[in-house]
This record gives structure tokens, sequence and C-alpha cells, in this order.
């Protein structure tokens, strides 16, 4: 570890810290529908669509009417996806004639996307035209982060709204989301990628002579434009199959420590959007600082792993200085790598810059752990929110439970059903994760696409399974993923890691929301304390650790205790 | 459901107009007017023939030249259509293989006792354009044998190509192989 490396954690980690007010106030405006700095640019157009849908879709709905709306809105989405990646072949925006893409592959791609997940079963530049690129993908990129985004402002309001069984209206919130904050968070983010070298054309490919005279064909395309929401959005998926890796989509080292800023700065925000809303800025800080400590504790060691090199290569001669460069870039190093690696699997995004899958042991074990621990230090744009909120729903009962006194959070009393829904929606993950690998680990055709052997072969699948259902999308990429059993049980694996966490999270809400707000007593457990914090960093470590423990130990851990005996797979 | 009908068709359908149409077309448009180089993928040419781009590494094989990382694009190294990683794990018996193998011919080549870590591993895209300037510099003796120059030259062509981290502290010193090689080139042809 070098102090180069810690400096530009620190600076990016600042520039997010210096966000979270400015943003966090902005999207509290966008939440509670007042006008905001793009109402000038974009009030008109928002007007336009919002009268289009028809006024009488409105009004406020209870939370039941606000899921049923998303779900419709995302079952759409998901169809129209299909349906242009089937038919990309006959579509214009086709300039390289790539032919439609299969159905088990689209299936599984449109769920990706629209999820928020991002899994790519397929390289970029090999599969997918421009067409499908920017009116299919982009455009789940930017709507599957709004609709994680006014879920969460739902959740804000289960807990700011006193008897009232009105959460808001799902079309304002996602179309509001839209246009004042991923939006012209894109154009800005966009055209500075552009002018830090990255590509945005709409040709295909262009053809050089190198200075040995072959032929090299270089794929192109409206990169840019993808990224940016790519990013801001959490969704992860790349224009190409080395996602953040590739040069073109992350040029140097600037553009790497901005791709880490725009994928953590509106997560954490929405802590201050959270805060502001409930009316007690502490209690946001205190979510965020639960946050920042998981998220500090997992990369000091992912850095530490990656920087020390691998001992099995330094024995053959190989100087570690660099770190652990197999799947790294020159440009980044083993800080800015891991660096990545840790923020892009605490948030949802799943877009990387180094190959997670050729990562130290330990150093791969940091990525599964974030994603596994449900991805809310600080998780996506979000859906981080409201599941950090359903752990300190969990952390207010167990602290009730340990002094005798009904649970509290907020002035909302936190009684049975709450809790019922919270346990539900907490066992869809493991149930998710651990069910189908352990299905994958005994049917020969999954084992067939494997690209490791031994411990780091288990690795690879729990991985997949845990960033599917997480709806992360990063990979353990030597995973053979487009067959018709991955692209299948992945597909169920990311919907129910969204839809199903979800729906009794909005039920959560919805019951919060009719409750009535208690005033706060001196025997009130204050929630904005380090207590508070402390407690919640172990219910999460606890319940992520208990669920998962036993599949750790088989997968990442054997791999790093196998070190000295210098045994390979 | 009904209800959402409606709102469902008409939001989806202009969203995507907005956000899959005019978002990426208008940033198309901006960035060929103001930035023309960096959107069109920063191609180099020479003599007004593309010779490559300064952001994707190519492959170079030839002892007259410095030679980039190994690249485990699939079917061809620095395959520019299809970015991949080895994927391989660390204690991949693969990977202990293509390294040893790597590694012994590095030090018979410069007899050095160890060897860049870069020079024997892949990048994550395959495509990596740099090399550490320590993996630079340990080609200097075959270089300037094939070439004929001194190795004071090309020591003094790489730190002259050598560019230290952004803004000082951001990433990690790097040598960009294709314009190293063409300012190598241009060295022979004066």
């Amino acid at each position: 570890m070098t102090v180069f490396g810690w400096l530009q954690i620190l600076f990016v980690l600042a520039l997010v810290l210096a966000s979270v007010v400015p943003l966090g106030r902005h999207m509290a405006r966008v939440f509670a529908g007042e006008r905001t700095f793009f109402s000038p640019a974009v009030g008109s157009i928002e007007r336009g669509l919002l009268a289009a849908a028809g006024r009488s879709s409105l009004g406020p709905q209870t939370w039941l009417g606000y899921t049923l709306a998303m779900m419709a809105f995302n079952a759409a989405g998901f169809v129209l996806l299909y349906a242009i990646l089937r038919l990309q072949g006959v579509l214009p925006g086709n300039p390289q004639g790539f032919a439609g893409v299969e159905p088990w592959l689209a299936f599984n791609t449109a769920i990706s996307f629209v999820t928020n997940t991002n899994w790519q079963a397929y390289g970029g530049e090999t599969t997918m035209s421009h067409l499908s690129q920017m009116a299919g993908l982009t455009v789940q990129n930017f709507l599957s982060a709004a609709t994680g985004m006014a879920l969460a402002a739902v959740m804000i309001r289960g807990f700011a709204s006193s008897g009232s069984d009105r959460v808001g209206n799902f079309w304002v919130d996602v179309t509001r989301v839209t246009l004042h904050v991923l939006l012209p968070g894109s154009i800005v983010l966009a055209l500075i990628f552009v002018a830090l070298g990255i590509p945005q054309t709409l040709l295909a490919s262009v053809d050089a002579t190198t200075l040995e005279g072959a032929k090299q064909t270089i794929a192109l395309g409206p990169v840019a434009s993808q990224e940016a929401i790519k990013l801001l959005g959490t969704n992860g998926g790349g224009f190409f199959n080395a996602n953040a890796a590739h040069p073109f989509e992350n040029p140097t080292a600037i553009t790497n420590a901005l791709e880490i800023w725009a994928l953590l700065a509106i997560s954490f925000a929405l802590t201050h959007t959270f805060g502001r809303m409930v009316g007690d800025t502490r209690q946001g800080w205190a979510i965020l600082t639960v946050m920042a400590i998981i998220l500090s504790g997992c990369l000091v060691v992912a850095y530490w792993a990656e920087a020390g090199g691998n001992p099995l290569l330094t024995a053959l001669g190989v100087d570690p200085s660099l770190g652990n460069m197999e799947g790294k870039e020159v440009r980044f190093g083993s800080a800015a790598s891991a660096f990545y690696a840790v923020a892009t699997t605490a948030t949802s995004t799943g877009s990387v810059d180094a190959m997670h899958e050729s990562f130290m042991p330990l150093g791969g074990f940091m990525p599964l752990l974030l994603i596994k621990l449900g991805e809310i230090v600080p998780g996506g744009v979000g859906s981080g929110l409201f599941g950090i909120l359903v752990i300190a729903v969990v952390t207010v009962f167990v602290a009730g439970l340990m002094v005798g006194r009904t649970p509290e959070y907020l002035g909302k009393k936190i009684e049975a059903r709450e809790m019922k829904l919270a346990m539900l929606a907490q066992l869809i993950l493991p149930a998710t994760i651990l069910g189908f690998t352990a299905v994958a680990a005994l049917l020969p055709t999954a084992l067939a696409s494997l690209a490791n052997a031994g411990p780091h072969g288990l690795t690879e699948l729990l991985y997949a399974y845990a960033s599917a259902t997480g709806n992360n999308g990063s990979a353990f990429a030597g995973l053979s993923a487009d067959t018709p059993w991955f692209d299948a049980t992945l597909g169920i694996a990311m919907f129910l890691g969204r839809f199903g966490y979800v729906v009794p999270v909005m039920a959560i809400a919805g019951s919060l929301a009719a409750k009535p707000r208690a005033v706060a007593s001196a025997g009130t457990f204050p929630t904005h304390g380090p207590l508070f914090v402390g407690l919640v960093v172990a219910v999460i470590l606890i319940l992520g650790g208990l669920q998962f423990f036993p599949a750790f130990a088989l997968g990442p851990i054997a791999e790093h205790l196998l070190i000295p005996t210098g045994r390979t797979f | 459901m009904i209800e959402h009908l409606r709102p469902t068709l008409v939001l989806l359908g202009s969203l995507t107009l907005l956000t899959g149409v005019a978002y990426p077309l208008a940033i198309t448009g901006v960035a060929r007017v103001l930035l023309p180089g960096a959107a069109n993928g920063s191609l180099v040419e020479v003599d007004g023939r593309i010779v490559g781009s300064r952001l994707i590494g190519q492959t170079f094989t030839e002892a007259k030249w410095f030679h980039g990382r190994p690249s485990a694009t699939s079917a061809t190294p620095y395959d520019a259509t299809a970015s991949s990683g080895s994927n391989l794990g660390p204690l991949s018996a693969k990977l202990v293989e293509r390294v040893r193998a790597d590694v012994d011919a590095a030090k018979t080549e410069t007899g050095a006792a160890s060897v860049p870590a870069d020079a024997v591993t892949t990048s994550a895209s395959g495509l990596d354009p740099h090399i550490s300037p320590a993996n630079a510099r340990s080609q200097v003796g075959r270089i300037a044998v094939t070439r004929g120059l001194t190795p004071e030259r090309l020591e003094a062509l790489i730190a002259a190509a050598t560019r230290g981290r952004d803004l000082g502290f951001l990433g990690e010193p790097r040598v960009n192989v294709l314009e190293l090689n063409l300012a190598l080139a241009r060295l022979g042809a004066s």
C-alpha cells in the first residue's frame, strides 16, 4: 500500500462527502414536488409528459397502488427491451449488422437491465447494435434507477408522514427523478467524459494499420452517454465486454476517480434527503456513518490484499511492487482497482475497472461480502437507502428486545407486522443465492461453465448468484454465463432479488405511513448517536455473517488459507 | 391494473425517446462539434494513415519495438472488437504455468533477477495501452542491439514518454507503448 494509493481514495471520498448536502437537498425538493434548479429547463417537459399520462392517474396512491404502478411500468419496460433486443437485426441503428439477440440471452438481459442489475452474459461490442445500446439499454439505465429512487421516496414518506395511507404518486416521482436528477447529471457527466477521452460516435468501428503492418479493427460507439448514466444510476452495464476496464470507457485515472464519485454520489446523498424529509438531518448522518464504517473496513482489506502481489508469482521472480496485476490496467494499478471494486459492490453498480475473478482470494472476497451484506453501504440509488432503513428497523427491534420496550424508529412504533415483512424481505437474499448455488454445484451442465477449479470455482458460482440476486451485475467473469441454465436461473434470481424484496419493503412503508408519529420522550432510544450506529453495523455484519459464513469458508477463505501451501488448481 | 395502462405507455414511450434517442444523439452532436478527436476514439494518424488509437493497445512482436503487456483477448491478442481479461484465479495452474514461461523468457533476455509484474500479467481489458516505466526500461537492451542505438538514447526516449500520476496523485506512472514506438520510429527515420 502506498501514500498515493490512500491519497486518491481519500480524495474521492472527500468529493463524495462534499456532494452529500447539495445533492441531498436537491433530491428532497424533487421528492417534495417543489421547484428545483433545473425547473426552468425541464419544467415544461415535465408538465407535458404528466398531462399526457392523464391527470386522473396523478393523485396520491396507497403503497399497493404505487407498487402496482411500478410493476406495470417495469413489466412494460421489460417487454419493450426484450422486443428491441430480439428484433435488432431488422431495426435501424445497426451498423455492425448484428443478428437479433437469442431468446434466452434477450430474456436474461432484459430482466437484468429492468432490475438495475446490468449483469451481462454477452460482450457489448460483439452482440449489441447501437440502437439496442441507446434506445434499449440506456433507457433502462435511466428508468430502473429512477424506479429505485422513487421507491426510496416512498420509504422516507413512510417515516415522515403521520396517519396517512398515501405514499405519493409513482408516475410523478419517476418522471421528476428522471428529469431533475438523472438526465441533467448524465448530460454534464457525459460531456466531461468526452472531454477526457471517452468516444461518442455513431460509427461502429474504424480500421487501423498498426506499426507492424497488421490490421486492427477498433470498435467504437456512443460510449460516453451510456457511461454517464451507467454510473450515476448505479447500473453498471458496460458498453464493452471489459466494462470500465476498457480504455474507451475509462481512459485515465481522472475518469476513474470521477466514475467512482459518480457511482457513490447519489446513494450517499440520499441519506441527507432522508434526514431532511423526516425533519432531523442527524438521522441521515447516522445512517451515512454506518455506511462509511463498513465501506472503509472492506476497502482496507481489499487494497491490502491486492497491493501485496500474488505470492505464487513472486516466487517465480515477478516483482511484487505493483501489486497483483493479473486482470488490472497499468494506468489504475492496485489502489484504484481495489477502490473501484469495493465501491461498485458497496453500491449495486457492478461496473468494473479490473477483473474481480483474478483478485487475490481476500481481495475478491470483499466485493462478494459487500454484495451479500445486501448492497446497503451505500447501496444502489434508492435501493440502498430503503435497504438500510429496513436494517435500521430490525436494529431498533433488537434493541427494544434487549431493554424490554416497544421499539420505535423516528416516532413510528415497530410492531409484529413490520418485523414479519422485514424478515421476509431479508430472507429472499440468502434463500435465492444459496438455493441456486447449491443446485448449480450439483448440476454437471452448470459446472461445465466454470472457468476455474477448486474453491475458486465455488466462489465463481456464489458470486454469480449473489450478484444477480443483489442486482449488482459484476461477475467473476470467467463463468460462461450465456447458457440456458444460467440465463434462466440468473434471470429469476434478478427478478426475486428486486421485486421479491421490494414488495414487502413497500408494504412496510405503507404500514409505517399509516401510523401516527409519536413524540420522542425521555425513554425513546436515540437513533442518531454512536450507540445506534454501532448497533446497526453489528446487525448488518451478524445478519450477513450468519447467513453466508459457511459458504465463505468453503470459497474465498479456504482459497486464502491455501496460498502458503503453493497448491494450484 | 387497467388504470395504469395509459401512464405506462405514455411515459415509457416518451422517456424512451427522451433518454434513449434525444439524449445520446444530442451528446453525439455536441461532442462531434466541440471534441471531434476524443469523440472519434483518439485516433493517431501518421502520413494520413490511421495507425491506431492512443487509448487502445496493439500487438508488437518484432524485436525492434517496445512490447505491450500480454493480452488475453480471444482468437488474437489486442482484438479491439472483443475486449476481455484472462479471468484466471490467483491459484490457477494455468496462470502460474503461463507466468512461469514468460518470466523464464524475460530473465533469459534481460538477465535480471526479477521481472516487472505488468510484463507477465494480462490486463483486464486485453487492450491496455500502457506499460510500467520499469517494464519499458527492461526492454532497452534488446532494442538497442536490434536497432544499433545506444541504451542512453532509449532511456531518454522512455523518460520523455513516461507520464506521472494524473494531477500528481491519481493512478500510476506509465508509458504509452504506441506513442513510445512512434517516437522510436521517428528516431530511426531522422
